[in-house]
């Protein structure tokens, strides 16, 4: 019947136009996210070049530089008795842990993140000396084995999803001798409950230290850290110093695995080496790993090739400088922490990400051979199934963390491995809502967010994308070509983005089909008017605001929220030297004493941030109006 | 809105630069090829409404020898030749209504799931639960549990890339 026909036919379409603006969402999210990334390592990048150019600075700036890198070398938690200062009031509520941990403190931390309560400090002070006390014992590389029994139980990336792991938990059961993890990095960071995750993570691998296993992933870094903004900070209310130390350290008892710093190449040997005295016996190469079939071997040897395979999973784990909490800039832990693998073969700075490399097949392949190894399981991308395979099967990328991007954005996967070392993958998503949301308002709520920062970049880089405009357009008449425009984009941003698919929400068309470009930027204000403030000064503090916001919280030890305009402009100073960016002194002066309102000397940054935070003029109008099409304000 | 240029090459290669962005999205390697089973997606998106038939008929000249992939250098002549000839045109709105109207045989205005569904699973280009789920789902007036096609029409059917 006709009439069937073209409604299932338009339906169709319709369904592939919604995948279609899911996909472009996703690549939106995705490249804001790694030029983020990007930025972190060039907060690192800016560390070593105060480190390399402070004798060419003015008299002042040794001084402020050691101010800046001392707060990382911190003393006062090394002493045992730190946390027995903290007094827990009769008051609280919340759980109180007793160490050595019992599975009743394991449980009760459960319950209580459960209904939303907080840890004490002193117990979160203390649970982080424990855990970095044992970390620091444990070797670089741990071999595990799989036995008859028991599935080895690998997750991905959580940033600070405590639902997901809550859901991990429920599904897969709770850590304990019977259901061994493994967590492969990135506990913390974006998601709002970092801290919980990480409490619960390392009470466990207090309680079972033998069968609860955390890899350090590239957000487990100070700079990265203080990047992202942990809002979970804030809801221990405790004084001030207490709660950045506790942010500080707690990436630090990660990152700190053994007291000698073992040389990888030792390691890989010292290990290989005994391996070799027992002889085992290489695994043919299947490039299906779900095929294998179990070979019959002698029980030991059995063993000894479980593990094997599971070495590989702690590839993630070698940290190999300790001490040093600042990334530098390439290294291999860098390589090691950020790489992603790609189809192409061979080995190529990854320049999306802004460190690491791409690895192709070929690397793959002849890593495993080397090391006698059949997989390789990773994480650090977001993968819209939880889970993704590549290079013929012998690598996996596993993740998390559901709803990364945006409600619906994506699965979260685990995986376990039994003793014939096949994965079995499991997928989950956690959904905030009891009413199951369409595909359409999935894709409209995460096409929203995409969208907003997208248009904030746009906003912050508003000096030279008009530049770059106005070389097209010599005439003056406002607008260019919707392919000069795609041009300009690109090459200011450095997105890879479908600029043209997404011009219909950027930006308006004239009559004749060309773009006029400044519409790009409407609807988008500072936080507070600006008068006295330069255009290019207020787009690059626009841009840089995350990294200064971190620099202003170093140089302010006692956390009151205040730094001195001395401070102030040396910091600038600095920093705009270091990005190469040509900032006029006087400017400099100019801004810091129109922003000292009380005229006593010292500068609230916060307020002076927030001048700098993009609007969106359209945020108080209503959205939620129905049936409106999806955004699209220019057709 | 298509932006009306002068030559006939510019329109040529804003279609192309079309179909390249198109494509570019589901080729997950960056390799220039895509799964044969997202090429309905990605026509589908170009503002073409090929009918089952059309749609294998086309992957049967483009498909890389059964592989399962296709590749842009034969995706893209093919492609272009069907957006400039128009070969696909899409539905006008009041067709649209007109084909509700003709499933809706006692004009009450709206459609019933189970009727939708009935005619969607069993008679035309059948769809899968999954997709008659889904369509429910999207589509129902949550209240009444009533699909009121007039309401819905404008839409879904709006398409600014043509």
């Amino acid at each position: 019947m006709k009439a069937a026909v073209l409604i299932q036919r338009w339906y169709r379409r319709y369904i592939a136009r919604l995948e279609m603006r899911r996909r472009y969402t996703w690549n939106i999210f995705q490249s804001i996210e790694y030029a983020g990334e990007q930025d972190q390592l060039q907060l690192s990048s800016f560390f070593s070049f105060m480190l390399n150019n402070f004798t060419q600075l003015n008299g002042n700036g040794p001084d402020l530089i050691s101010q800046l890198l001392d707060p990382v070398v911190d003393p006062w938690l090394d002493r045992e008795t730190c946390y027995n200062l903290i007094p827990v009031p009769e008051s609280y509520t919340g759980p109180r842990l007793t160490f050595p941990l019992s599975i009743s403190d394991t449980n009760a931390l459960l319950s209580a993140f459960k209904e939303q309560q907080s840890l004490h400090a002193r117990y979160v002070l203390q649970l982080l000396y424990e855990t970095k006390k044992l970390l620091k014992q444990m070797p670089n590389i741990i071999h595990l084995s799989t036995s008859y029994t028991k599935d080895i139980t690998i997750c991905g990336d959580l940033h600070g999803r405590l639902d997901d792991l809550l859901l991990i938990f429920y599904k897969n059961g709770l850590p304990s001798a019977e259901t061994p993890y493994v967590f492969n990095g990135d506990f913390v960071d974006r998601g709002k409950k970092s801290i919980e995750v990480v409490m619960l993570l390392f009470a466990y691998l207090l309680l079972y230290p033998d069968n609860m296993h955390l890899n350090r992933g590239n957000h487990e870094d100070h700079i990265m850290n203080l990047r992202c903004e942990e809002k979970s900070r804030n809801e221990i209310k405790r004084p001030g110093e207490i709660c950045t130390e506790v942010s500080q350290t707690h990436f630090r008892a990660a990152g700190h695995r053994s007291v000698q710093q073992t040389d990888e190449k030792n390691d890989i040997d010292r290990w290989l080496s005994s391996q070799q005295q027992s002889k085992p016996q290489q695994e043919p190469k299947n490039p299906e790993p779900e095929k294998e079939a179990v070979q019959d071997q002698p029980s030991r040897q059995r063993r000894l090739h479980f593990s094997l395979l599971l070495l590989i999973v702690l590839v993630l784990l070698f940290t190999l400088l300790s001490s040093n909490s600042i990334l530098p800039h390439a290294s291999p832990i860098v390589d090691i922490l950020w790489s992603d693998p790609k189809t192409q073969e061979g080995c190529s700075p990854n320049t999306f990400r802004g460190g690491g490399c791409y690895f192709g097949p070929d690397i793959t392949q002849r890593l495993l051979l080397q090391h006698g190894l059949q997989l390789l399981i990773r994480s650090h991308e977001c993968k819209q199934e939880g889970y993704e395979l590549c290079h013929g099967g012998q690598v996996i990328t596993i993740f998390s963390a559901s709803n990364y991007y945006e409600e619906g954005s994506n699965r979260g996967a685990y995986i376990k491995l039994g003793r014939e070392l096949v994965p079995r993958f499991y997928q989950y998503q956690v959904s905030r809502t009891t009413r199951k949301l369409t595909l359409t308002q999935r894709v409209r709520a995460a096409e929203g967010s995409a969208l907003r920062a997208l248009k904030e970049k746009l906003f912050t880089h508003r000096s030279e994308l008009m530049s770059g405009f106005q070389q097209y357009d010599q005439n003056n008449t406002g607008s260019v070509s919707v392919s000069e425009w795609a041009q300009v984009l690109e090459s200011v941003l450095r997105l890879d983005l479908p600029w043209r698919t997404l011009r219909p929400h950027l930006a308006r068309l004239a009559a004749d089909g060309s773009v006029e470009y400044q519409s790009c930027f409407e609807n988008m204000e500072p936080g507070i008017p600006l008068s006295q403030v330069t255009p290019n000064l207020a787009e690059t503090l626009f841009r840089y605001r995350t990294d200064i916001e971190i620099i202003f919280n170093i140089i302010d030890k006692d956390h009151s929220g205040l730094i001195s305009i001395e401070e102030f402009r040396q910091t600038w100073r600095l920093f705009s030297a270091h990005l190469g960016v040509d900032i006029d002194d006087r400017a400099i002066d100019d801004l810091a004493r129109s922003i000292d309102f009380n005229k006593d000397g010292s500068i609230d940054f916060t307020e002076f941030l927030e001048a700098f935070r993009v609007v969106h003029k359209l945020d108080n109008k209503d959205q939620q109006v129905n049936g409106k099409m999806d955004g699209e304000k220019y057709s | 809105m298509a932006e009306s240029k002068p030559s006939a090459e510019a329109m040529v290669s804003d279609v192309h630069k079309k179909i390249k962005a198109a494509f570019e999205a589901f080729d997950y390697e960056t390799n220039n090829t895509v799964d044969v089973r997202e090429i309905g997606t990605i026509i589908y998106s170009l503002g073409c409404f090929p009918s089952q038939t059309d749609l294998h008929d086309f992957i049967a000249e483009v498909e890389e020898d059964h592989t399962g992939y296709i590749h842009l250098d034969k995706f893209l002549p093919a492609m272009a030749k069907i957006l400039l000839e128009h070969k696909y045109p899409p539905i006008p709105e009041d067709i649209l209504l007109q084909a509700f109207e003709v499933l809706d045989k006692e004009k009450k205005g709206y459609l019933e799931p189970e009727e939708l569904a009935n005619y969607m699973t069993q008679e035309g280009e059948l769809f899968t639960q999954e997709e008659m789920d889904e369509m429910l789902t999207a589509l129902a007036d949550h209240e009444k549990d009533l699909i009121y096609y007039k309401d819905i029409l404008s839409q879904l059917t709006i398409d600014p890339e043509l």
